[in-house]
Formats: structure tokens, C-alpha cells, sequence
């Protein structure tokens, strides 16, 4: 049975309308501008850039302002508005060893060439309220010291020296970067499309998953080796020049985390390696993706595959909150007709039921 | 083969520059000049994507990290001087007006100026660099031994 | 002010489309109504105007590759087209990368009189994904005038009859080795002058004496 509706035309007009107004809320306060959200809520800002994999404040700004601050519908519109770009080329492999350091921290070594430097970090922060923040109170300019010239050095090179960790992440020669926004997902990945699908993935779903790491659920004895913030020259070959150039810089989020392994038949007992890489500053989001990374990587080690976050196909299918979301609030959405039929069997298996029963109850009575 | 190899060592940190420039440094380079030179757009200005790449574990194999906006422009002087401008962001008019400075640059007559106000563009990032890099350097620990546990 | 197309070399940054945009629809536009009705001739005018590669690259072939090809598409030339500099203007307006395999190719190009390479050679896609396989844009003398071929397939009622001109005599030996990978094998889109008509792989070919 299928019947054909029409209607509702006006309601939803009305209900944009309403959208909008609430969304403007009280008129006689200043609406927010997009430089103020760059400027002001920027780590809301690198999360939608993070997860609709779209590098670009002012359009994440504008998505977050649209969204009413709900961050899954930001970065759904602007996943949306990056589908009518066309791609212009890939980049250059970013050089994440050349970074521009705002923060950089290791938590296995103390002393490391280029120093801990805490950067703008919530960490050490009480978590008390602040009622400064309620008014406008002029803050403090930051402090100020000569930086050190040494470079600051990959703990990963550290460890390399004495031969003691995995080397960086290889694949096959003339190996083409997967790209999952063109082709579609064969499992299983190769560490290149899931990184991909991980840097995009939901930083909740992300986190609960490296929880459970931690709690038991696929074990992988984890160190921080480091995470570094900063900015990354983005550059691209040009055909026409025969070179590549600069487009500008990027911020990104680089978690290096370091993993025990005893050793298998075919490799010794060494240390090896999650990796975590992301849009803007999201240490929480770089730190989680690595954990996963690394338990993704159970197979490659001889891990047994105990564990959800272990599990490819699991994590990889439900890390994507735009798909996620599509799928559950596609729910509320008109099922009349299903619905019917659902009833319909329900009634008639009901009055079979209370047949049944009846024919029972007067089976017992004549006995 | 040396000197082809400098002039695209210069003219790669030119392009690299000018991307960096804001759209007022670009804009009022532009008022500066003496007669706006006669040129062409042949491509753009037009905004598309770009898909950044990472290294596996920083070094290693390359992944795709994501997108990031990016506008381009080409454009041809009177002259014959071709310019490409490519910016990141949704900015056309800077990446035309980047792609113009770019073509300027190889031009008699324009190129001094044009390296003049590059070379002010790296100035003033280089300080701004340095700003950021004294106020990281300041949250920087210096740990001290309180007690060592020798036995 | 006008600028002549080989002022300093630069041949490859003139002669695209002036309208991007609108111009790419209408040429896509027109291509997809001929893959939708094989055998049958449609003229790319006035999309393409404005339209102006390097030699040997044909008005008609350049505008489907500035349509078609871009940054995730491979693009093959013949050694002519290569050696011309019309790769590199199909490299500065279309983005497209060029690749020396034909296997490794979306899109191949044949300008006029240029051989035509054996289909089997290029992408064929695969049982599961037909469409990673190779289209390849002919250039030919003309769309009539030639020997008579006749078509039936998808997109055909009953039958449709052309006649091109400048297709070497194993065409439809080739065409039918083609259309036996089915669902695997190439699509051809062949163009003369400001035409085109397009072959695609479920179309089947008879050669019609006379």
C-alpha cells in the first residue's frame, strides 16, 4: 500500500522563518560576527573544520553562527558546501617535522631537544568558573622569552636512533593515497584511507573508543611521545611552473603515541607507533585518533582481535557523525506507510491471540 | 642551468610570499603602482579545493588529511608575462591580485618594486613569527631537581 | 586589448572557456545527451566558442576535456598530442594529470589521422566497478560521409544508421571485441569539426555494405 501525500509547504516555510529568528534570538543584543567566532570560539571552530574535513575558519565560523552553535550540523553544512568546489590538486605531504611550534609536549622524555612547551593548553587550569570572563576584563598580554635554536626534535627520531621503535608508517612503493570522498570503502583498509576516515571522524566516538583501550578492551600500553601544535606550510605542484609553491599555512594537531610490542616471529620486541593528525588545535581529538590507529593495527601485529576499537569495520562505519546522524534522524521523517502495515500485523496477530487464548479459556471451562 | 635553478628558487619564495599577503597589503601595493599595467585574466579567479596531505606517522607514506579552501588566478600582461596567484581561503580578488604581482615580478620596470614589497611581506611575518615563537617560548618548563631518589 | 596566442610560448594559457561554468554545463549537457542517444550526431555550438587548444588538439576534443577530465582523472595522449603543446594545455586548464600507461588512464585522446590504439590497452574497469575504465574522444575526418555502420543497443529505438569518416577498417572488429568484456570495456566519443556522437560500451555495431 502506498498513498502519495502532498503538503506541509507552508508549515516548513514558517518553521525557517522561526528557525531564524530563534536563531538571531533577543535583537537588542549585537549578533555575534563571524570574526568574533574565529577569534573567540576558535576551538569550536577547528572541530567543524576537523570533521567536515574542510580547512577554512571563516566558512566553519559561518556553519557554527547557520548551526546555532549545534556542532554535527555545522560540519554537516559545511561537508555539503565543499561538495560544490571543484578539486584543484592534492598537496605537497605537509612537513609536520618543519612545524611552527605553539605547543609541544612529550611524556616519555623530560629533557628533550626543543624543550616541553605548554603553548595556550588547558591543562594546569583549575576547571573553577572564572567570573572575570562574565564582563569584559582586559587580560594580559602574553609573556615573552628568546626562544631556544635548536630545532625541536621528533621523539620518534629519538627512539629511532637506538633502533628501538617502528619506522614511520610505509606502504608499498608508487603506493596512490586512498581517498575515501572518491572511491568508494573496500575493507580492508590500508592505514592510508583509515588515518583518512579517523581525521574526520567523530571526537567523541574517537575518544569513547581510545577509552576503551585503556580500560582493557584491546590493551596497547600507550605513552604520549609527543603532541605538537602549530602551523605547516600547505604547498602544491604547479604543472604550469614545473614547481611546487606555497598556498599559505595550515594549523594542525600531531599526536606521536608510543605503543609497547614484545616482538613476534618475525619482528624483535621494539616499541611501535599510533598516529594522530588533525585540522586546527584538537589535542584531545589527535591523542584519541592515534590510540585507535594503533588498535586498528592489531592484525598487522598479530594482536588477537578482541575489542571493538580493534574492529575495522566497526569503527570505521560508525566514526563518521554526518553519515551517523543522516541515519538515526532520518527516523523522525515520515513512515506513515510502513507504519500502517506495521499495525496492521500487530492487530491481526493480537486478534489471533485473543482468539487462541479464548478458545483456551473455553477448552478450560468444559474441563 | 644554475641561474634557471635561483630564478625558480626566487620566483617559488615570491609566489610563497605573496599567498601570505593580506588582501589590504595586496590592495594597497596595487593603488602604489603607477599606471595599472594592461593584462588579461586567462584563468579564474576561482575558488576550488585543495586535498592536503599528512606522512603516516609524520615521515612515511603520504595519507589524505583533508581539505582546504584555496583561490586561484592567471593572468597575462600586455607584455607577455604570465602570473599565477594561488591563496588559500575564498578570497578571489587576492588571488588575481597575487597572480598580477607575480607576473610584475618577471617584468621590466616593475620587478624592483615588486621585490621590494615582497621582501616587506616577509618582514612583517618574520616579526609576527617571532612574536609567537617568544610567547611559546616563555611557557616553556624548566624543570629543577627537588629530590633524587639515588637507593 | 588582444593578445596573440604564441606570445612568448605561452600558447598553452590561451583558449579556454571564457565561461567556465556555463560553458562546461552546456558541453556536459550535450555529451550526456549523446551517451544517452548513441549513433546520432549533435553539435557542440555555441558551447565551445571561444574554444581554442594547440594543434593537433581539435575545438571539439578540448572543450570535452576541459568538461570532462580534471585533478582525479588521468588523461593519455598520442605522442603527437604529447609532444604538442596541447598537454600542456590540457595540464593548465583542465588540472588533469597525464599518464604514460593507457591501463592507468580515464580519459584517452586521438588527434585527427593519429593511430587508434587497440581498446583492450586502456582501462577496462572491473567486473564489480565497470566504470573505472577509459573514454576515449576520436578525432576523425567527419561523422558522414564515410562507410555506413548500424547501431542498436540502449538509448536506440529499433535502429540508427551513420556513416563516419576517417575510422580505420578494423573499427568494427575492434568495436566488437569491445563489446564482448561487457560490463567491462571503453566508451568513445568521436568528434569531427564542432560534432560529436558518442559510441558507449552497450552499443552494438554492424557494417552495412553498400
Amino acid at each position: 500500500m502506498y498513498v502519495a501525500v502532498k503538503g506541509g509547504e507552508a508549515a516548513i516555510a514558517n518553521a525557517h522563518r522561526l528557525l531564524a529568528d530563534r536563531r538571531r534570538g533577543d535583537r537588542s543584543l549585537p549578533a555575534i560576527s563571524i570574526d568574533q567566532i574565529v577569534a573567540q570560539l576558535g576551538l569550536a571552530v577547528d572541530r567543524v573544520m576537523a570533521e567536515a574535513s574542510l580547512y577554512d575558519r571563516a566558512l566553519a565560523a559561518l556553519a557554527v553562527r547557520q548551526a546555532r552553535g549545534d556542532m554535527i550540523e555545522a560540519i554537516f553544512i559545511l561537508r555539503a558546501y565543499r561538495t560544490t568546489l571543484p578539486r584543484f590538486g592534492s598537496s605537497v605531504p605537509v612537513d609536520t617535522a618543519t612545524m611552527r611550534i605553539e605547543r609541544r609536549v612529550s611524556a616519555t622524555y623530560k629533557d628533550l631537544p626543543g624543550g616541553q612547551l605548554l603553548g595556550p593548553t588547558f591543562d594546569y587550569t583549575h576547571r573553577l568558573l572564572d567570573p572575570s570572563l562574565l564582563s569584559d576584563e582586559a587580560v594580559d598580554v602574553p609573556a615573552e622569552k628568546e626562544p631556544l635554536t635548536e630545532p625541536v626534535m621528533r621523539v620518534s627520531d629519538i627512539l629511532a636512533g637506538e633502533g628501538l621503535i617502528e619506522e614511520d608508517g610505509l606502504l608499498p612503493q608508487d603506493h596512490v593515497p586512498g581517498d575515501l570522498t572518491r572511491e568508494p570503502l573496500e575493507f580492508p583498509l590500508q592505514r592510508d584511507l583509515r588515518l583518512q576516515a579517523l581525521a574526520r571522524g567523530d571526537e567523541g566516538f574517537l575518544l569513547s573508543l581510545a577509552y576503551s583501550t585503556q580500560r582493557g578492551y584491546a590493551r596497547t600500553h600507550p605513552f604520549v611521545g609527543e603532541v605538537r601544535i602549530g602551523e605547516v606550510e600547505v604547498e602544491l605542484d604547479l604543472p604550469e611552473l614545473g614547481f611546487a609553491v606555497s598556498l599559505g599555512r595550515i594549523q594542525v594537531t600531531e599526536c606521536q603515541m608510543v605503543n609497547q610490542f614484545k616482538g613476534s616471529a618475525k619482528s624483535p620486541p621494539q616499541f611501535t607507533r599510533g598516529y594522530g593528525l588533525v585540522f586546527g588545535q584538537s589535542e584531545r581529538k589527535a591523542m584519541a585518533m592515534s590510540l585507535v590507529d594503533r588498535a586498528l593495527r592489531a592484525e598487522e601485529f598479530g594482536e588477537d582481535i578482541v575489542a571493538p576499537a580493534q574492529d575495522e569495520e566497526f569503527v570505521i562505519s560508525h566514526s563518521d557523525n554526518v553519515q551517523a546522524t543522516g541515519f538515526v534522524e532520518h527516523l523522525k521523517l515520515p513512515h506513515y506507510v510502513d507504519f500502517q502495515a506495521e499495525l496492521d500485523l500487530i492487530r491481526r496477530m493480537r486478534a489471533e491471540y485473543e482468539k487462541k487464548q479464548a478458545g483456551d479459556d473455553l477448552r478450560e471451562a468444559a474441563e | 642551468m644554475d641561474s634557471k635553478e635561483q630564478v625558480h628558487t626566487a620566483r617559488k619564495r615570491s609566489i610563497g610570499l605573496l599567498a601570505k599577503a593580506t588582501r589590504q597589503e595586496l590592495e594597497a601595493a596595487y593603488g602604489a603602482i603607477d599606471g595599472a599595467p594592461a593584462h588579461d585574466v586567462v584563468r579564474g579567479p576561482e575558488t576550488g579545493l585543495v586535498m592536503v596531505r599528512g606522512r603516516i606517522g609524520g615521515g612515511g607514506e603520504a595519507f589524505n588529511l583533508g581539505e582546504a579552501t584555496v583561490s586561484r588566478a592567471t593572468i597575462q600582461l600586455s607584455s607577455g608575462e604570465v602570473g599565477h596567484g594561488q591563496v588559500l581561503g575564498t578570497d578571489g580578488r587576492k588571488a588575481l591580485l597575487a597572480a598580477l604581482f607575480d607576473a610584475l615580478g618577471q617584468a621590466e620596470g616593475y620587478a624592483s618594486s615588486v621585490a621590494a614589497f615582497v621582501e616587506g611581506i616577509a618582514a612583517r611575518i618574520a616579526a609576527e613569527d617571532l612574536k609567537r615563537a617568544e610567547q611559546t617560548a616563555a611557557t616553556r618548563v624548566d624543570f629543577f631537581t627537588m629530590v633524587r631518589g639515588d637507593d | 586589448m588582444t593578445l596573440t596566442a604564441n606570445n612568448n610560448g605561452t600558447a598553452a594559457y590561451r583558449g579556454g572557456f571564457g565561461n567556465p561554468v556555463l560553458q562546461g554545463q552546456g558541453v556536459f549537457r550535450i555529451v550526456m545527451d549523446a551517451m544517452a542517444r548513441p549513433g546520432t550526431i549533435r553539435s557542440l555550438e555555441p558551447a565551445i566558442v571561444g574554444v581554442k587548444p594547440p594543434a593537433p588538439l581539435s575545438s571539439a576534443a578540448g572543450a570535452v576535456a576541459l568538461t570532462l577530465c580534471d585533478a582525479d582523472t588521468p588523461v593519455w595522449l598520442t605522442p603527437a598530442l604529447r609532444q604538442s603543446p596541447a598537454k600542456a594545455w590540457i595540464a593548465f586548464h583542465a588540472g588533469a594529470p597525464l599518464v604514460e600507461q593507457k591501463t592507468e588512464s580515464r580519459f584517452g585522446f586521438v588527434e585527427r589521422g593519429g593511430i587508434i590504439p587497440g581498446f583492450g590497452q586502456f582501462a577496462l574497469g572491473t567486473q564489480e566497478y565497470p566504470d573505472r575504465s577509459s573514454t576515449l574522444i576520436l578525432e576523425i575526418d567527419a561523422l558522414s560521409g564515410g562507410p555506413a555502420y548500424r547501431a542498436t543497443g540502449p538509448g536506440i529505438r529499433d535502429h540508427v544508421d551513420f556513416s563516419p569518416r576517417g575510422l580505420p577498417d578494423v573499427f568494427a572488429a575492434l568495436w566488437a571485441e569491445n563489446r564482448a568484456l561487457f560490463p567491462r570495456g571503453v566508451d568513445l566519443i568521436l568528434v569531427a569539426g564542432p560534432e560529436l556522437l558518442c559510441l558507449p560500451r552497450t552499443t552494438k555495431l554492424e557494417r552495412r555494405e553498400g
